[in-house]
């Protein structure tokens, strides 16, 4: 057998991998790196959202923040965390968080590092449900959130039913959906034409994407949905891994493929809408974490858990970083992650395109 | 005996219809090679074998009872396929994925025993990449990565095995070796392995029991020496051709006629 010249010793790696096994026989396998590495980014977040708690037009320190979420501090304190700020940050974390499994599912089940749902024209869809009902319904806080979900929920199903072609093929796949946000983009504008000026300027900043002024309100539907669907989507990770391979491959090794996608691609569009619904469409969140959650732990596979983090640690640092930079509540988080997912984009468009992928 | 057989089968992509009232039997232990021209519906049988595709009529069995009774990993431990095309996942080592073939064998509770482990080594002892183990799946030639994909159906630990075409865009060495190794796999190992080969004459020497298919019907089969005549091959090919002994195996060996004597009115008209 005849070895490339090329590799020189220093070219092999080893995975350090830990097994957990009991005498009974059961065992679980851990990759250390995806491990620390995740460890690491839900650390990240969690120090985001305590600097996100202690910025504002009256600032706390980190030590302050942790008395008053562990019930000590002053009174005044405590209200200013639990009851204004802490909202906000959780619903950064929960929308970051379902938004990077969202986009690792999505880009797993398309094979396809361009198949996220912001770029296949979800955040559209979402935005067309929130403005129609804004525009011709005058619906308030509530109905805007569930006209966003159903936005996004059929433009999901629209998609899949034009992309399905015995299959989801990747390409196809993004395709079509890239077809699909322009065109929901065009009716979006439609939509702007039709609002008065209050109506559109409120609709505009919903379409941006904003953390600021969330209340527990919205915290509790999508801590709900989160707390049902994360799980699921977890559960199904083996399978999703597996998936990679091709549909081939991975029904050969015992892998229903198709309950495996339809229920994956179902709980991550719900998650994906119900993001959409607290927070606005936050741009290239979805594309972005699970890529960079890849780079992390350089671990093959869909990288769930270590994406979730990853979006939610982008998130909270996007919006942490925009206040201090522009001032409290000046920069809506969607403007900072729009930039910078818009320069991955082009990043990846061009290393896509060296590797002859597109 | 066969363990896997397939009885009156319709297959259909949408509405065109590949074959209808197709049967065939996988001997027990046998290596079974089936082959046809372009279109002949080989591959589309292999994918109802080992159902990737759902037949619109008739049955597959697998032990007596249809295949699609069963649950989808008790099927993966019984049967294992080597896909035309497996897209091997970025940035995965050689020994990661072999262990992959574990998965019919595992659970969220059982995800890698001392036995998945003793598993993959050997199976990558017997393909040949054991040095490999830790480099990247990216990093190797195509027959490497081949002999990779056929570790990680070795590590199904699956008494029987379907190959579609296992040598296509290998180079010469590269074919012999894949189709040493699955001789092998037979001889050495008793698994029962059912491959689609393109290329004639490696079907007659290696085969224990050869399927020629032509337009989704079975034309012949039986052992190469049985069954590989001229006539044969002309009716299922098309194709005029002598058939001698290989002199290294003793199996039928197809030597396609000349030019000149294929096409006798097209020789005379320029002479």
């Amino acid at each position: 057998m005849n070895t490339p010249v090329t590799t020189a010793p220093d070219a092999r790696r080893t995975r350090r991998t830990t097994t957990l096994r009991t005498p009974g026989g059961l065992s679980l396998r851990l990759d250390a790196r995806a491990v620390a590495a995740g460890a690491a980014l839900l650390v990240l977040a969690l120090a985001a959202a305590v600097a996100l708690i202690g910025s504002g037009d009256f600032p706390l320190t980190p030590g302050e923040v942790l008395r008053a979420l562990t019930g000590g501090g002053e009174p005044g304190q405590r209200f200013i965390v639990r009851e204004l700020r802490l909202p906000r940050v959780l619903v950064g974390l929960l929308v970051g968080a379902a938004f990077g499994i969202a986009g690792a599912v999505f880009q797993t089940v398309s094979r396809n590092p361009l198949g996220s749902p912001d770029v296949l024209g979800f955040g559209q869809g979402a935005s067309v449900g929130a403005l129609f009902v804004i525009v011709y319904l005058h619906g308030g806080t509530f109905a805007v959130a569930a006209g966003a979900v159903t936005g996004g929920v059929v433009t999901g199903l629209l998609i899949f039913l034009l992309a399905w072609q015995r299959g989801i093929h990747g390409y196809r796949f993004v395709l079509v959906g890239i077809g699909a946000a322009a065109m929901l983009y065009a009716l979006v504008l439609y939509l702007l034409t039709k609002a008065n000026i209050v109506e559109a300027t409120g609709a505009t900043t919903w379409m941006t994407g904003s953390l600021s002024g969330r209340d527990w309100g919205q915290v509790w539907p999508l801590a709900a949905v989160c707390a049902v669907l994360i799980p699921l989507t977890l559960a199904y990770g083996r399978p999703l891994r597996m998936l990679e391979m091709g549909d081939d491959a991975a029904s050969a090794l015992g892998v229903r493929t198709g309950r495996v996608r339809a229920v994956t691609l179902l709980a991550a569009v719900v998650l994906v809408a119900a993001a959409t619904a607290a927070a606005g469409p936050i741009a290239f969140v979805a594309l972005t974490a699970p890529q960079l959650a890849r780079r992390l732990t350089r671990a093959p596979g869909p990288n769930l858990l270590p994406s979730a983090a990853m979006g939610a640690a982008l998130l909270v640092g996007a919006d942490w970083a925009g206040q201090r930079l522009f001032g409290a509540d000046q920069l809506p988080v969607g403007v900072l992650t729009g930039a910078l997912g818009g320069g991955y984009l082009v990043w990846l468009l061009v290393t896509e395109r060296r590797a002859g992928r597109i | 005996m066969s363990r896997l057989a397939a009885e009156h089968l319709t297959l259909a992509y949408d509405r065109r219809v590949i074959a209808d009232d197709l049967s065939v039997r996988i001997p027990d232990h046998s290596f079974t090679v089936i082959v046809g021209p372009n279109g002949c519906g080989k591959s589309t049988l292999l994918r109802a074998l080992s159902r990737m595709l759902k037949p619109t009529g008739g049955q597959i069995l697998l032990d007596g009872a249809a295949l699609s009774s069963y649950p989808a990993k008790k099927v993966a431990r019984t049967l294992g396929l080597l896909p035309q095309s497996s897209v091997a996942p970025d940035g995965i080592t050689v020994a990661d994925l072999v262990a992959r073939g574990r998965y019919p064998h595992q659970g969220v509770l059982r995800q890698w025993s001392r036995e998945d482990e003793r598993i993959v080594r050997e199976s990558m002892a017997d393909t040949g990449i054991g040095d490999l183990a830790e480099r990247y799946v990216d990093e190797l030639s195509g027959g490497q990565r081949q002999r990779v994909w056929i570790a990680m159906a070795l590590a199904q630990q699956t008494p029987l095995l379907l190959l579609d075409e296992p040598t296509t865009y290998l180079d010469i060495q590269h074919q012999i070796e894949v189709l040493d190794l699955c001789a092998g796999l037979h001889e050495e190992q008793g698994r029962t392995l059912v491959a689609v080969l393109h290329d004639l004459n490696h079907a007659a020497r290696y085969a224990t029991h050869l399927i020629a298919l032509k337009d989704g019907r079975v034309v012949a089969e039986g052992a190469p020496c049985d069954i590989v005549t001229a006539e044969l091959v002309e009716s299922v090919f098309g194709l005029r051709c002598q058939i001698i002994d290989d002199p290294q195996t003793g199996t039928p060996l197809i030597v396609p006629a000349a030019r000149a004597a294929r096409r006798p009115a097209v020789a005379t008209a320029a002479s």
